[in-house]
């Protein structure tokens, strides 16, 4: 089924896109400054229901401050923090899983006992460690998200490296003089893009959810800081009075993070042989 | 040596290592970890008091081995916040998260072994895709936000459920394994096990939810494996009816990799635990962790988290072994 491939790959990309545009553009999408309060218009409900402003079309939160806008200023941080964990904890994780897979032995045997003691924490529970003791802040949650993060790459790099180093063209380039580092840069690294991409994508989704379970537990971001995790705690003493408070940020990272799975899905559709000979 | 003793010897190094993190969280904190534990109003002389109470004035190794070896004992010193030993502490709550985390299970195998496998059989039709989509729904809902908006449905507007806490208050349960359902049901206090399962339901369909969609798919994708085997083209071959075939031998190997990969995602439990107890009041160790971090109560932060790595490894390993033990082909 090609089309239903693809059709994954646009929407997931489309949802990715959206959230790229909101991020970087938030100042001239924002109908209002999401910090901005408005103390006569608090909880105001979405525009369409009884009692909504045309002022503000999702409504606004216990300090009169505009919800959507506070949506689309969250975006930011989920794009921010997702997209440098993905590259930060990518290249770690890639280069010691290409090292581990290549060299063999004793890198091999060291970069192992590392990940092993760091697959033997629930990943998010990493996070939570590292943001109880750093505290909040942007750096202090990416290093956290990184940490707890970079383990998977390492494991599906070397697994791809050591079959890969085994193939006749790779044989053929060392029969040839290639050295060491030239083959495993220039030969194999590139034949694990694939995988990686797919692994990246994935680990986008899990991230952006990490992130805003962190900032709703109140280990994210300092708190001045829109995020959508924060939205969603801050709601939630609000929850019967004023639902809208909760049901638009969680639908934000609902939305992000179903369209960055099904890219990844359609992506793995398109680069695992092994799915391609199931259909 | 047998390799029972090995996986075990094996072990020793990465739980060192797990303890050797866990005893640096307390140091990559940034200033003095005394005053932190203080707070703002101690005097230096109340800071130097504790740093020598605990040890913080020896060398960095030297403190690890003490740690190490108080840790062995099983004593992890008092709790700041609680003013109890911290093993108590643990231990009153362990029951907690084990009863929601087995029922989270429960939910999780209901919902998604007969979807996957049952996609897996109608392998590209529209259940299939239906069941696909489902999933990937699934794993795309923030727990916490599908908590709240049961508390807003099922427990604001509806009324039918209880939003927070393990029992009704006023409701005792006499102790016996701490797991109320099962201590409710031996004392026949059936008011209590109806009060305790209300209390969970919302919870554990909240944290079954994100397993039962990974479920989901290994359970499609280990039919889907089982069935391009051989001996399956054998059995249809000799001619066994359909049901045969997807009863007797598709359903029974799949079963194997199902199994196991239910215990392995365990961690996954652990994680959501956290999360889902939070968004519920529910008094487990994961609730316990976040008010420990609020408070500041970094002793009891630092041991919580080294229970939680330790039950995951030990899960882990035990789940190697029940792999190894249903498929005799895989050795260690």
């Amino acid at each position: 089924m090609i089309g239903l491939k693809h059709l994954k790959i646009w929407v997931g990309g489309i949802i990715l896109a959206a959230l790229f545009v909101c991020g970087v553009a938030s100042p001239l999408l924002a109908p209002h400054d999401p910090q901005a309060q408005t103390l006569e218009d608090r909880l105001r409900p979405p525009r369409w229901a009884e009692n909504g402003s045309p002022a503000y079309l999702l409504g606004t939160d216990n300090l009169g401050r505009d919800i959507l806008s506070r949506i689309i200023y969250g975006s930011r941080i989920s794009l921010l923090v997702g997209a440098a964990t993905v590259i930060f904890a990518g290249l770690i994780g890639c280069t010691l899983g290409a090292v581990a897979g290549y060299f063999g032995k004793l890198a091999d045997d060291i970069v192992s006992k590392i990940s092993e003691i760091f697959l033997a924490f629930p990943f998010l529970l990493i996070a939570i460690a590292i943001m109880a003791f750093l505290g909040q802040g942007v750096v202090n949650l990416i290093m956290a998200l990184m940490l707890s993060r970079w383990v998977q790459y390492c494991r599906v790099v070397r697994g791809e490296v050591l079959s890969i180093k085994e193939r006749d063209f790779v044989t053929a380039v060392k029969a040839l003089g290639g050295r060491d580092g030239y083959v495993l840069l220039r030969h194999v690294v590139p034949n694990t893009v694939a995988s990686i991409t797919v692994i990246a994508t994935f680990a986008m989704a899990i991230v952006i959810i990490s992130e805003a379970s962190l900032s709703f537990l109140g280990l994210g971001v300092p708190a001045h800081i829109p995020t959508w995790g924060s939205m969603l705690s801050e709601g939630r003493s609000y929850i019967n009075r004023a639902p809208w408070l909760t049901i638009f940020p969680g639908l934000a990272i609902f939305i992000t993070v179903f369209g960055i799975n099904l890219l990844g899905d359609g992506l793995r559709d398109i680069f695992d042989p092994k799915l391609r000979r199931q259909r | 040596m047998n390799t029972l003793s090995r996986r075990i010897l094996g072990a020793i190094p990465v739980l060192l290592g797990i303890s050797f993190l866990v005893f640096m969280l307390m140091h990559i904190a940034p200033g003095d970890p005394v005053s932190l534990l203080l707070g703002d109003d101690a005097t230096p002389a109340d800071i130097e008091q504790t740093r020598r109470e605990l040890g913080l004035d020896q060398p960095l190794l030297v403190q690890y081995w003490d740690f190490l070896s108080r840790a062995v004992r099983g004593d992890f010193g008092r709790s700041l916040k609680f003013n109890e030993p911290v093993m108590k502490l643990v231990f009153e709550r362990l029951p907690a998260t084990i009863e929601l985390a087995f029922i989270s299970l429960i939910v999780a195998i209901i919902i998604a072994v007969p979807l996957g496998v049952y996609s897996a059989i109608k392998h590209n039709s529209l259940f299939d895709h239906a069941g696909m989509s489902v999933a990937l729904i699934g794993v795309s809902l923030p727990n916490f936000w599908l908590g709240i908006m049961l508390i807003y449905f099922l427990g604001g507007q509806l009324n039918l459920l209880p939003v927070a806490g393990r029992i009704e208050y006023g409701i005792e349960v006499k102790p016996i394994t701490h797991l109320y359902l099962i201590d409710s049901l031996i004392t026949g206090n059936f008011t209590a096990f109806w009060s305790a399962l209300q209390h969970l339901l919302m919870p554990a369909f909240t944290l079954g939810t994100s397993l039962a969609a990974i479920v989901t798919r290994i359970s499609r994708s280990s039919v889907l494996e089982v069935m391009r085997q051989d001996f399956i083209t054998t059995a249809r071959a000799k001619g066994l009816s359909e049901k045969t075939v997807i009863w007797r031998h598709i359903l029974r190997n799949a079963m194997i990799t199902i199994v196991t990969i239910l215990g392995l995602q365990l961690g996954a439990l652990l994680n959501g635990s956290v999360i889902t107890e939070t968004v519920f009041s529910y008094p487990g160790i994961g609730e316990l962790l976040i008010q420990s971090i609020s408070a500041r109560d970094y002793k009891l932060t630092q041991v919580l988290i080294l229970f939680f790595a330790i039950i995951y490894f030990v899960v882990n390993l035990l789940t190697d072994f029940l792999y190894s033990w249903i498929d005799p082909r895989i050795k260690f």
